[in-house]
């Protein structure tokens, strides 16, 4: 399993517990080990997607775009194992932790932006980024993705996770997910979709790259 | 700065100083992303990339933490976080007094419940040693209570400054929290009628569009005299006109900041004529 995990990103022994963790500044409070930090996959999605071995497509010194960045948890793990890293976050609230997560990280760049209008951080954020991490919390999470396709390399990854509930609390998850998909498949071809369940209930974790 | 889809955010920013930086990260718009950090090098705002990543570390750290700054100090954020305290420090002045009337109990034939039980314990001189925690705690409630009355008569200033139409509608504290409960001022203007007559009862309106329960009438709103004045039967009609009105009076607040005395006095009328159907006994349709 570990063999999928980005490099910067390790498995290791945190007082008797196997856990995936990166290099850098505490954020969050979580376990250190050294320079070591503890990954909690159920603070992050993207840490439970690793978690779950999914294959991230991270050769080391990566450029990513991070939309729905929140209070920083996990765009600071990914700063910590790849290159130049654009946080994208909206409210201003979560947005002061993600400040200080950043000012600790030198190519971490935090951008109070709205991810749904890429034109207003098109004019910062670099092209051909090698991947997307998004994980915003609004309706129309596919749209999302279409709409920041222009930010990612041709042979990029796109590593959504997607929240049933913020779609429609009332549906069935996995029409939502559906839905989600199919809507997705119009600029992207989806490499592999599992369900987060046993970190994030209601949340599929998709790896995808642009058609 | 949209016309030229080559110009990026550092093409009007000074290298050294980064002035104008935060204007032209947050104004600025490109449909279309570019290679900016050879750009920037090509123009001569970075020696290298490396050098260029420094700069736009630096810019945009400083960019987010003066919008940052700056919309939390603004005035409706502030009311929020002093509804939301209000609430807390109540809560837990309440909850303290319960224990410590039950404490009480043990010691003092006269014991009794709330606030002002624990007033009267702390004021009270030549305490023996043994009961001294327990009076030491009723100061604590009496701290709490006082407080949340501080906080009160702060929001109670406060908030006609902040949302007047809706301050004058819903009264002060009853805005605040309908504030509070949207997430600011703006995201109030901005939600339907429907959703400001049931903030505050989401439990119910979940329950409801699962399936499980009939759908709320009303939210926070109720504690207002249209709704809680009105008999039950007609209460989801007064809601309604309520939170219709109160919508708009946010919206006003929020985009223009006039004051419309009008508001007020075309809910009063339509109240009128709502609670008037259970007062004549007569009809019942809308």
């Amino acid at each position: 399993m570990s063999d999928n995990l980005p490099a910067g990103v390790e498995r290791r022994d945190f007082d008797g517990v196997d856990r995936l963790a990166t290099r850098g500044e505490p954020v969050y409070g979580e376990p250190t080990d050294g320079e070591w930090r503890a990954w909690d996959p159920t603070r992050s999605k993207l840490g439970a997607m690793f978690e779950l071995g999914m294959e991230g497509g991270f050769d080391g010194g990566d450029t990513v775009l991070y939309l729905g960045a929140a209070s920083g948890t996990t765009v600071s793990h990914v700063a910590d194992f790849a290159g130049p890293t654009y946080a994208v976050e909206f409210a201003p609230r979560p947005a002061r932790d993600l400040l200080s997560a950043a000012e600790s990280r030198p190519r971490l760049f935090p951008l109070l932006a709205d991810a749904r209008t890429p034109e207003t951080y098109a004019h910062v954020v670099e092209s051909d980024v090698d991947a997307i991490v998004q994980d915003v919390a609004t309706r129309g999470q596919a749209r999302v993705a279409l709409e920041n396709r222009r930010f990612l390399a041709d042979d990029g990854r796109l590593l959504l996770a997607v929240k049933a509930r913020s779609e429609d609390v009332t549906r069935d998850p996995a029409d939502v997910f559906a839905d989600v998909e199919a809507e997705l498949e119009a600029a992207y071809e989806i490499l592999e979709r599992r369900r987060l369940e046993e970190y994030h209930t209601d949340h599929l974790g998709i790896v995808a790259r642009p058609r | 700065m949209s016309e030229n889809p080559d110009r990026g955010w550092f093409d009007d920013v000074d290298p050294d100083g980064l002035e104008g930086a935060r204007e032209a990260i947050e104004e600025g718009r490109a449909d279309a992303p570019a290679d900016w950090p050879a750009l920037a090098v090509e123009a001569g705002f970075a020696v290298d990339e490396d050098a260029y990543y420094d700069r736009l570390h630096e810019a945009t750290t400083m960019a987010a933490r003066e919008t940052i700054r700056e919309r939390e100090a603004a005035d409706d954020r502030q009311l929020v976080h002093a509804v939301r305290a209000m609430d807390d420090c109540e809560r837990t002045a309440n909850e303290l007094a319960e224990r410590l009337a039950e404490w009480a109990g043990t010691v003092d034939p006269d014991a009794r419940t709330g606030v002002d039980y624990a007033r009267e314990l702390a004021s009270r001189a030549d305490v023996p040693p043994e009961e001294r925690r327990l009076v030491s705690l009723a100061d604590r409630v009496v701290g709490l209570a006082d407080e949340a009355a501080a906080l009160r008569a702060f929001v109670e200033e406060r908030t006609p400054v902040v949302a007047p139409n809706l301050a004058a509608l819903a009264g002060p504290v009853l805005a605040a929290r309908l504030i509070s409960l949207a997430g600011g001022l703006e995201s109030l203007a901005k939600k339907p009628s429907g959703t400001v007559q049931v903030l505050g009862a989401e439990d119910a309106l979940f329950a409801h569009l699962h399936g499980r329960a009939p759908s709320p009438k009303h939210g926070i709103i109720y504690v207002h005299d249209a709704v809680r004045g009105t008999h039950p039967e007609n209460r989801g009609s007064a809601a309604r006109a309520l939170a219709g009105k109160l919508a708009i009076a946010a919206r006003v607040d929020h985009y223009s900041g006039e004051l419309k005395p009008e508001l007020e006095a075309e809910l009063d009328d339509r109240i009128a004529t709502i609670q008037a159907r259970t007062d004549s006994g007569g009809d019942t349709d809308e």
